[in-house]
C-alpha cells in the first residue's frame, strides 16, 4: 500500500510534466488553427504582424538575445567566483561568499526588477550611451542608446546577476571534485596557481561548466518579472540588434505577463501558444544540460 | 597553499640549512611572465567576487533605505480598499494574507507528493522508472514560472471558463514549481540516513513501510523541514504565475476558492506599474511618490519574510538534527 503510494507519486510527477505540455497545446490550439485574418482581428496581434509566426519569431529572437547576453556576462564572473571559493579564498571568506551567493539566489525576481528599473537603469544609462558612441565611431555602424537606460543591455545585466548563483553553485561543485593528485602533480612540476587551474581544474570541470551555463540559460530564458519591469515595453516586438535602445526587443515571458491580464478570447490562446514555444525551448535547453550532468557519474546535482 | 616555482635540478644547493640569498633570488626571478600572469588571474578572480557582491549590497541597501519610508504597523495592517490616487494611505495587509494563504496551499499540495516521490526514489526506486523520475524532476526545476501560471490557468479555464481567477490556481502554479525542489531536498536528506538504522529495524522484524515511517522519516525530519522551508522561501517571491492565475484586488480575501487575491510580489509589481500618482496642485493628502513608496515597503516586507524563512530553515537543522555517532 505505502509502496504504491510512493511509486504513484513518482509517476504522478511524470504525468504532471506531460499534462503541462498537453494543456498548453489544448489551450493554444485555437491560435494555431485560426486563420490569419481572424488572428489579426481577434488575436490582438500588434499592427503590421500578419500571422502567428511573424508574432512569435521576433519574441523568440528577443528572448534569445536577452538570455545570450546575460549568459555571456554571467559565466566568466560565475566561474571566477567558483574558482575563488574552491581554490583562492581562505576558508572563512569562502563561507561568506557561499552565503552571499545563497542570498542572491533567495532574492525574489520582482525585487530585482524594482531595483533594476529604479536604481540601476538611470545610473547605467550614461555608460551605455558612451559604449554606443564608441561603437558608432566604427564606419558604417550606427548604435543608438536610450536615455532612460531601460534597454536590453540593462535587462541582460539584471538577468546576469540573477543567474549567477546557479552557475556558480554547479561550477563550484565540479571544481571541488578535481582529483587532488592532478593538482598536486601540476604543483610538483612547478606550476603556478593559475597554471594548476588551467592545466588540471578547468579541463576536468569543462563539461560541468558548460552544463552549469546551460542551466543558467534556462533560467534566463524563462525569467519574467525582471524583463517586464526593466525593459521599456513597446506595442510590438521586432528584430533588432540595437541592444542599448528600447522599444523594439521584447521577450516571450515578459510579453505574456504584460498582455495576459487584459486579454480575452483568442488573444489568450495566442499568448498561450507563445508560452508553449517558451516551454519547448527551455525544456530542450534543460534536457541537454541535465544530460551532460548525468553523464558525470558521481556528480551530486545542482540544487 | 602557495605555489612557488620548484627548484630546478641544475641549481646547486650550497648550504644544507636552506636556500641562500642568491639561490632564492634565482628561484623567484625566473619566468617573470608566468608570475605576472598568476598575479593577474588572482586579481581577476577576486574582482569576480567583488562584482557579485556589489549589486547585492546595493540592492539590500536600496530596499532597506527606500522601504523604511512607509514600512510601519499601519502599512502591514491595512489593505488598499477605498484608496485611490495619491492618497497617503493603504497598505499590504491583503497582499500578505494572500501570499501566506496561497503559499500554504502550494505547500499542502506539493509536500506530500514531493516527500512520497523522494521516498520512492530512495527506498523503492530501481530501474528505468526511477531513472526517468530523477531526470524529469531535474527538468521540472527548469520550468519557467510563467509557464506554470499558464498551466494553472489552462487547467482551470477548461473546467470553470476562461475568466476564472482563484487563489487556489496560484497554489497549483506554485506547487508545480515547488514540488521538484521538495523532491530534490527530501531525497538528499533521506539518503543521509545511515543504512544500519534500516537494517536494525528489519532485523527486529519491522515491515518496510513502518521502518520508513518510524525510523527513516523520524531521523530525517529536521532536514526535511529545512528543505521544505527553503522551497517555500523560493516560491513565495514568484510573481509571474500569480499575476496570471490569481489577478489583483484591493480588498482582503481569505477564501482560496473564490475570487481574486492580492499577493505581495504582485502588489509590488502593481504599485510599480501604476507609477507616480497625479496630484492636484493644491492637494493636501497626496503624495506623488506614494505608489513607489508602497512598492519598496512591500519589497522590504517580502524580503524579510524570505530571510526569516531561510534563517528558520537553517536553525531547524542546527537545533534538531540527530547527532549521528
Amino acid at each position: 500500500m505505502f509502496r504504491w503510494a510512493a511509486t504513484g507519486s513518482g509517476v504522478l510527477l511524470l504525468l504532471v510534466l506531460a499534462a503541462v505540455a498537453v494543456f498548453l497545446v489544448v489551450k493554444g490550439w485555437a491560435a494555431f488553427t485560426a486563420s490569419d485574418a481572424t488572428l489579426q482581428t481577434e488575436g490582438n496581434l500588434p499592427a503590421g504582424v500578419g500571422n502567428l509566426a511573424e508574432y512569435i519569431g521576433p519574441l523568440i529572437f528577443g528572448t534569445l538575445v536577452a538570455a545570450a547576453l546575460a549568459l555571456a556576462m554571467a559565466t566568466p564572473v560565475a566561474v571566477g567566483i567558483a574558482l575563488f571559493v574552491s581554490h583562492y579564498a581562505p576558508r572563512r571568506i569562502a563561507g561568506a561568499v557561499g552565503f552571499v551567493i545563497d542570498l542572491l539566489a533567495a532574492i525574489p525576481s520582482v525585487v530585482f526588477g524594482l531595483w533594476g528599473a529604479q536604481l540601476l537603469a538611470p545610473r547605467i544609462a550614461p555608460l551605455w550611451q558612451w559604449v554606443a558612441d564608441v561603437l558608432s565611431a566604427i564606419p558604417g555602424v550606427t548604435v543608438t542608446a536610450t536615455a532612460t537606460g531601460r534597454s536590453m543591455a540593462t535587462t541582460a545585466l539584471v538577468l546576469a546577476i540573477m543567474i549567477l548563483p546557479i552557475i556558480t553553485a554547479v561550477s563550484r561543485e565540479v571544481f571541488k571534485q578535481t582529483p587532488r593528485l592532478h593538482e598536486e602533480a601540476a604543483l610538483a612540476l612547478g606550476a603556478t596557481r593559475w597554471e594548476v587551474i588551467r592545466t588540471a581544474v578547468l579541463p576536468f570541470g569543462r563539461s560541468g561548466v558548460i552544463s552549469a551555463a546551460m542551466l543558467g540559460l534556462g533560467r534566463a530564458l524563462g525569467e519574467t518579472m525582471a524583463v517586464l519591469m526593466v525593459l521599456s515595453t513597446s506595442t510590438g516586438a521586432g528584430i533588432s540588434f540595437q541592444i542599448f535602445d528600447s522599444g523594439v526587443l521584447q521577450t516571450i515571458a515578459a510579453n505574456i505577463a504584460a498582455k495576459f491580464p487584459d486579454s480575452s478570447g483568442l488573444a489568450v490562446n495566442t499568448l498561450i501558444a507563445t508560452g508553449l514555444a517558451l516551454f519547448v525551448i527551455t525544456m530542450a535547453v534543460n534536457m541537454v544540460a541535465r544530460w551532460i550532468v548525468s553523464r558525470r557519474h558521481d556528480f551530486s546535482g545542482a540544487n | 597553499m602557495r605555489a612557488t616555482p620548484a627548484a630546478d635540478a641544475a641549481v646547486p644547493v650550497r648550504s644544507l640549512g636552506g636556500l641562500d640569498a642568491s639561490t632564492r633570488d634565482l628561484l623567484s626571478t625566473v619566468d617573470k611572465g608566468r608570475r605576472r600572469k598568476d598575479r593577474v588571474m588572482t586579481g581577476l578572480v577576486w574582482l569576480a567576487f567583488l562584482l557579485a557582491a556589489a549589486p547585492l549590497v546595493s540592492l539590500l541597501w536600496t530596499v532597506l533605505h527606500n522601504g523604511m519610508t512607509k514600512f510601519n504597523g499601519y502599512f502591514l495592517l491595512h489593505s488598499m480598499r477605498n484608496v485611490s490616487g495619491g492618497m497617503d494611505a493603504g497598505g499590504a495587509y491583503h497582499a500578505i494574507v494572500g501570499t501566506l494563504l496561497i503559499t500554504l496551499g502550494a505547500a499542502v499540495i506539493s509536500v506530500p507528493i514531493g516527500l512520497l516521490a523522494a521516498i520512492y526514489l530512495v527506498e523503492y526506486g530501481k530501474g528505468h522508472l526511477a531513472r526517468a523520475v530523477t531526470f524529469f524532476v531535474d527538468i521540472m526545476t527548469g520550468i519557467p514560472s510563467i509557464v506554470a501560471g499558464l498551466f494553472a490557468f489552462a487547467v482551470f479555464a477548461i473546467f470553470f471558463g476562461p475568466g476564472v481567477r482563484l487563489g487556489v490556481m496560484g497554489s497549483v502554479a506554485l506547487a508545480l514549481l515547488m514540488t521538484p525542489v521538495v523532491v530534490r531536498s527530501c531525497e538528499e536528506m533521506l539518503r543521509l540516513v545511515p543504512n544500519e538504522l534500516r537494517e536494525a529495524a528489519y532485523a527486529l522484524g519491522v515491515p518496510k513501510w513502518l521502518t520508513i515511517v518510524k525510523v527513516v522519516l523520524r531521523t530525517a525530519v529536521a532536514g526535511i523541514t529545512t528543505g521544505v522551508l527553503l522551497a517555500v522561501a523560493r516560491v513565495i517571491g514568484e510573481t509571474a504565475p500569480l499575476l496570471i492565475a490569481v489577478g489583483t484586488t484591493a480588498s482582503i480575501n481569505f477564501d482560496l476558492f473564490s475570487g481574486r487575491m492580492m499577493t505581495l510580489p504582485v502588489f509590488i509589481y502593481d504599485q510599480y506599474h501604476q507609477g507616480p500618482a497625479r496630484c492636484a496642485p493644491n492637494a493636501t493628502n497626496c503624495l506623488v511618490s506614494i505608489n513607489l513608496d508602497r512598492a519598496w515597503a512591500a519589497a522590504l516586507t517580502l524580503l524579510l519574510i524570505v530571510v526569516i524563512l531561510n534563517l528558520v530553515g537553517r536553525l531547524v537543522t542546527r537545533l534538531f538534527a540527530p547527532k549521528l555517532r
